[in-house]
């Protein structure tokens, strides 16, 4: 899977896959900063959209379908702040249908059990010509 | 009655977004994102986002190389919205954002800047209620809609 060049500009990694599904990675550095020693929620929510991305690409993928994939809409919760520490993120197809996918991704840190966001993620898929 | 909301403004000063956005559009991933102060008012904050190569996410194709990741476009909606509560409160409080809901209308349009509107349409002591619109020249075509609430988290706004 490729990531966008948002992605790896930001410096997003595709760190390990869990059970099909890919677990995306970023370092905390400068370009991912928001308020003194947090991480900046945008930069928090890029990385779960690309997550959930990946995840509806994986799922596609093992149906044998190519998508053009549109995002209509995400709706972000941030439960925690980030810190200056690696983030990781991995998304979870809910449903994908024939024309509309909605996905769920969380991120988190050093304790897998206490995410600090969650993202749904609404995405219309377009039958490649 | 209450206790002083805690700015770290000197006295008597109000937050002055046009001020602030010069140090905060400066560092860290605002700063990275290449986000600019545009323009406020009362009650709201206009940001820029300039176009550029490697802010490029997945579009829907090739046919739509190009386009803007939604990435950038939330968090430059997320800043635009937050410089929209302090322009508000007139107190730079400390604050995190609770939750963000992010329509996209459209695909931005390659090579075109994209101006972030941030509105705060509610204050109360704690909760701030933001809403936004980005579009990339024509604000009656928007590229997308946002939604969404901040906390003050070292004190209240009001």
């Amino acid at each position: 899977m490729a990531l966008t060049p948002y992605a790896q500009a930001l410096g997003i990694e595709i760190d390990h896959d869990e059970a099909g599904e890919p677990v995306l990675r970023v370092d905390y550095s400068n370009r991912v900063a928001g308020r003194p020693g947090f991480l900046h929620g945008g930069a928090m929510s890029g990385l779960m959209e690309m997550a959930g991305f990946a995840a509806l690409q994986a799922e596609l993928a093992r149906r044998g379908e190519t998508m053009r994939l549109k995002p209509v809409n995400i709706q972000v919760e941030f439960m925690r702040g980030g810190t200056e520490q690696v983030t990781y993120a991995k998304g979870m197809v809910t449903r994908a249908g024939r024309r509309v996918a909605l996905v769920n991704a969380e991120a988190w840190q050093d304790d897998r059990a206490k995410p600090i966001a969650l993202a749904q993620i609404k995405v219309l898929l377009i039958p490649a010509e | 009655m209450s206790d002083k909301p805690p700015s770290i403004l000197p006295p008597g000063t109000r937050f002055d977004p046009s001020l602030a956005a010069r140090m905060m559009t400066r560092h860290g991933h605002g700063g990275w994102l290449g986000i600019r102060y545009h323009d406020h008012g009362e009650d709201w904050v206009e940001l820029a986002l300039p176009w550029r190569e490697d802010l490029v996410g997945i579009g829907a194709g090739l046919g739509d190389m190009g386009v803007l990741a939604s990435g950038p476009i939330i968090s430059l909606m997320d800043n635009a919205t937050s410089m929209s509560v302090w322009t508000k409160s007139g107190n730079f409080v400390p604050h995190a954002t609770l939750d963000l809901r992010v329509d996209y209308m459209r695909a931005a349009t390659p090579g075109q800047t994209v101006i972030g509107r941030g509105e705060c349409y509610k204050l109360t002591r704690t909760i701030s209620f933001i809403r936004g619109v980005a579009h990339d020249g024509d604000p009656a075509d928007p590229v997308a809609h946002v939604i969404g609430t901040f906390m003050a988290t070292h004190g209240p706004y009001l």
